[in-house]
């Protein structure tokens, strides 16, 4: 079973309309209650940073996140703003993020057409289980304004240019996380989806 | 590096696409989950959808055809038509749609635009413009009009004065809808889409009149657009023929369009 966290900023009709193509079980939660047994946790998310970590809060959801994601190495797809959260900082808003991995959110630099939004290109720079079925290179779906720059470039997965070469995807243990929207990028980003729900949280 | 778009276009009436010559005469294609889902396997890389008679009708969206195409389509999708608050875009959204479109409403009520890009994400909230030339005048200096109500009703606003106004309320994305040209396939109107994507920061998408490869190069290069809203061309029975997105792709890329490449294996 996946479990996607529901909140009034996500998109998470998408995503459960997408697994639900892909024959996977799969549910909405809201209550921290939900979570407390989730074996699979997806994170979508569209907006602003400090929205989303506001609703979350607000639904009591984030000490359950942690202790499932953090402490019980769940395996745990964050999308879009589901990716930034995940960092320690983020320029949007000047926001303190989960910090569960090291590193800040950063704007675009003036002079780029913001948001980004459309096809961009995706180069893997390792392999991992979740992206391994997909080509080396491919297009995937971006909407963002800002973009993740971890400390540790072991995190990142996934390599994209938008004026400067950014992480389009981090993993690190039982995380994976894509500033793409693996749920709006066809049959690419369905793969994905369904690698991540056949990983067992290890590399 | 960022590829352009190509946005097929779905003016539904009644659950059904259907096709119109300059926001008139309305044919039926066939139904919206139909086509969506035909579209969405040969590789669109985006679908729009417009409830054309909700706001005439003054009713709500038709959320069901909405859901129902939402769950064919696993590129982004965006809907319009009978907007009136954050609320009914709450709904539209919950119904599996990732952006808002807003068009005469904005006009009506600008601050709609704001309140959902609070509420959302500049990202979510698209103004969809209709433009018609009227020639430069007091009050009009671009020369380009804004009407609202399926083109039937002037504003006395400046295209171009309306689009930054946009930009600034928090619209993430502008659509730029010729009257003059919708359903001629005589091409976008690609003074009016240049001057626009000028004048704002966010993308800018062409609309109305794309007839074939050559109109649909010019919006995307010449017209600075950064997607490109195609329908007839698609699906239109008033056309001889009409074209996949493979065909399409490949003979844009002829024209130097980056693009998402057509995957043939998948």
């Amino acid at each position: 079973m996946i479990d996607v966290i529901d909140y009034r900023a996500g998109n998470s009709p998408s995503v459960i309309y997408a697994l639900e193509r892909l024959g996977l079980e799969c549910r909405l939660v809201a209550k921290p209650e939900e979570i407390t047994e989730s074996e699979r946790l997806v994170l979508p998310g569209v907006g602003a940073a400090a929205a989303t970590l506001d609703s979350l809060r607000e639904s009591e959801l984030l000490d359950a996140l942690a202790q499932r994601v953090q402490r019980d190495r769940v395996p745990f797809l964050g999308i879009c703003i589901g990716l930034q959260v995940l960092f320690e900082h983020s320029e949007e808003g000047d926001t303190p993020c989960l910090g569960w991995l090291p590193g800040r959110i950063r704007r675009f630099a003036d002079g780029l057409r913001v948001p980004q939004i459309g096809w961009n290109e995706v180069r893997f720079t390792r392999s991992h289980p979740v992206t391994a079925g997909l080509p080396d290179r491919g297009h995937y779906y971006f909407v963002n304004s800002f973009y993740a720059d971890p400390a540790d470039s072991g995190d990142a997965l996934g390599r994209t240019e938008y004026g400067i070469e950014f992480a389009s995807v981090v993993a690190h243990d039982n995380i994976v996380a894509t500033q793409f929207h693996a749920e709006k990028s066809g049959s690419l980003g369905l793969r994905l989806l369904a690698d991540f729900a056949a990983w067992d949280g290890r590399c | 590096m960022l590829t352009k778009r190509l946005i097929a276009c779905f003016d539904v009436i009644g659950g059904r696409v259907t096709k119109a010559q300059q926001f008139q005469d309305n044919i039926d294609v066939a139904p919206a989950e139909d086509l969506a889902a035909r579209l969405y396997d040969d590789q669109i890389d985006e679908i729009v959808f417009y409830d054309i008679t909700a706001s005439a009708q003054k009713r709500k969206i038709d959320l069901e055809t909405v859901r129902r195409v939402a769950r064919h389509v696993f590129v982004p999708f965006t809907v319009g038509g009978g907007i009136r608050s954050v609320d009914d875009m709450f709904e539209v959204l919950k119904a599996g749609a990732e952006k808002i479109s807003v068009d005469s409403m904005a006009v009506r009520t600008p601050e709609i635009i704001r309140e959902g890009a609070d509420a959302f994400g500049r990202q979510c909230i698209v103004l969809s413009t209709q433009v018609k030339q009227v020639g430069a005048r007091p009050g009009i200096p671009s020369g380009y009009e804004v009407f609202i109500d399926g083109a039937r009703e002037a504003t006395g606003l400046d295209a171009l004065e309306w689009v930054r106004r946009g930009e600034e309320l928090g619209a993430g994305e502008i659509v730029v809808n010729s009257i003059d040209r919708d359903g001629t396939a005589s091409g976008y109107d690609l003074e009016i889409t240049r001057a626009v994507a000028d004048a704002v920061n966010v993308p800018v998408i062409a609309s109305g009149g794309a007839g074939g490869v050559d109109h649909i190069a010019a919006g995307l290069t010449d017209g600075g657009a950064q997607a490109a809203i195609i329908s007839s061309i698609l699906y239109s029975p008033r056309f001889d023929r009409n074209l996949g997105v493979r065909e399409l792709k490949s003979a844009l890329v002829e024209h130097g369009v980056p693009l998402r490449p057509y995957l043939t294996s998948t």
